[in-house]
């Protein structure tokens, strides 16, 4: 069998004594696979998404990406330049004045120069049928463009995984069929948090169910 | 709230790179703010006066700037000279209006007003993050200049979100009063919107290191010092020199 791409071993989290959110949970993400996550308000949904990058580190068990173990933040570095994370709230992502510059900041951040990295936003902002919008004022946007834009953030460093918080969340269905026929083009290994049944049919080729501190299949 | 409306309007001072441009306002505004002499104060509004011809910033809000300004200042020559002893030009009762006092808050509306025109010219219609990259770029603290930028982001992010906190709480038949009760609820309200910033504030942070956030801002807008930034930074640069040697000479 192909090697994970993303792996959680017998994974404990908790926020301080009294909220434990992830006890004992395994993951594993293959090449190719698109896996829906459901599961109640509060469940850690979020939380395991952050626990993949590292933005926060599990109280026990091992996080392991692309092969190897991660456990401090310098060895999350390099996982955040291929894993991409969407923010579940758009205004959390895109905080630059214009769209361009909030596009072209990841490319930056991966040493690329101003051309390349501007070309790379451009070209991103097209795939998404988003030309013209390089100047407009982030802050802005309409809710559905703010969501477009924020997975054009990440798109834009070519990610070899995408994690999704809840891509539809908050948008009418004409917005969020838009977000998930995109999302539905791409080539990346995904993980989607949503209780849209339209993301998890279009977009996923299972589902699991996060329930006290688990996974399971549904 | 817009503090930085979208007016990039091409004018000969707009075209200038913008370091040329903070470095002028700094430099002018520190001359100007220890100056004393009658002449060099009038120079020095003068050539705030002939910075603004340059840059023709939106009228109105020229206006408005002003207007808060002097209010200020009208304040200020109302309340300063009692303090200040010397020669009383009038007299109320037992308090005395000093003619020193009245110079000095003269002296301080000219400079206040002849920096405020110079840096609504020079700063006024930029790109916030033009004006950050040029504070960078001029060895100001890069953490003052991201407070600045994400002040700029985000202010309106934090006025919406007070909107909505303030329509809820007016939904549940919230009337402002002079009384205890008001001061409180408005003390959750701050207090809620600051929790919420700060949390906020850490998402934001979470999602830049996931785009390979390290610290540091990589600007897409190249930087250039062309022929007409040497030529307006020497003409500032002389402006500014001759401003100094006639008030220290």
């Amino acid at each position: 069998m192909n090697e994970p791409l993303l792996e959680l071993e017998d994974v404990h989290f908790s926020y301080g004594e009294e909220r434990r959110v992830l006890c004992g949970l395994d993951f594993r993400l293959g090449p190719g696979e698109h896996v829906g996550l459901v599961g109640g308000n509060g469940c850690g949904k979020t939380t395991f998404l952050r626990l993949l990058v590292g933005l926060i580190k599990p109280t026990a068990g091992t996080v392991r990406v692309f092969g190897k173990a991660r456990r401090q933040e310098g060895d999350f570095h390099e996982v955040r330049r291929r894993v991409g994370l969407v923010f579940q709230d758009a205004d959390d992502q895109l905080f630059c004045p214009t769209v361009l510059e909030d596009v072209a900041f990841g490319p930056l951040n991966l040493g690329q120069s101003r051309e390349q990295a501007g070309a790379a936003a451009r070209e991103t902002l097209r795939g998404l049928g988003l030309e013209g919008f390089e100047d407009r004022v982030t802050y802005h946007l309409s809710g559905g463009e703010k969501r477009l834009v924020s997975l054009a953030t990440v798109l834009a460093m070519k990610p070899h995984v995408l994690l999704l918080d809840e891509p539809t969340g908050g948008l009418d269905a004409e917005a969020a069929q838009r977000v998930i026929e995109t999302v539905s083009g791409l080539p990346y290994a995904s993980i989607i948090v949503s209780h849209d049944s339209n993301v998890l049919d279009g977009l996923t080729n299972r589902v699991l169910a996060l329930r006290d501190g688990r996974l399971a299949e549904r | 709230m817009i503090i930085f409306p979208q007016s990039e309007r091409e004018t000969c001072i707009h075209r200038l790179d913008p370091r040329v441009r903070a470095a002028t306002g700094f430099l002018f505004a520190v001359v100007v703010c220890l100056s004393q002499s009658p002449p060099v104060l009038a120079a020095s509004f003068a050539t705030a006066l002939a910075l603004l011809a340059l840059a023709r910033p939106d009228r109105g809000r020229t206006v408005r700037g002003l207007a808060a300004l002097n209010l200020f200042m009208l304040l200020l020559a109302v309340f300063l000279p009692p303090f200040v002893a010397g020669e009383a030009a009038w007299r109320i009762g037992s308090v005395a209006w000093s003619r020193e006092g009245l110079w000095r808050a003269g002296t301080i509306a000219i400079r206040a007003n002849s920096i405020l025109l110079a840096l609504m010219a020079l700063l006024g219609a930029m790109e916030p993050a033009h004006l950050g990259l040029a504070l960078c770029r001029l060895g100001c603290p890069e953490k003052l200049a991201h407070i600045l930028l994400f002040m700029i982001r985000y202010v309106e992010v934090i006025h919406r979100e007070y909107h909505r906190l303030r329509d809820a709480m007016r939904m549940r038949g919230f009337r402002a009063a002079c009384d205890r009760r008001t001061c409180q609820a408005y003390g959750y309200l701050v207090g809620l919107l600051l929790v919420r910033s700060l949390d906020r504030s850490d998402r934001i942070v979470e999602a830049m290191k996931c785009r390979g956030f390290r610290g540091h801002f990589h600007l897409l807008i190249p930087l250039r010092i062309r022929a007409w930034d040497l030529l307006f930074a020497t003409l500032a640069a002389a402006d500014v020199a001759w401003l100094s040697w006639m008030e220290w000479r």
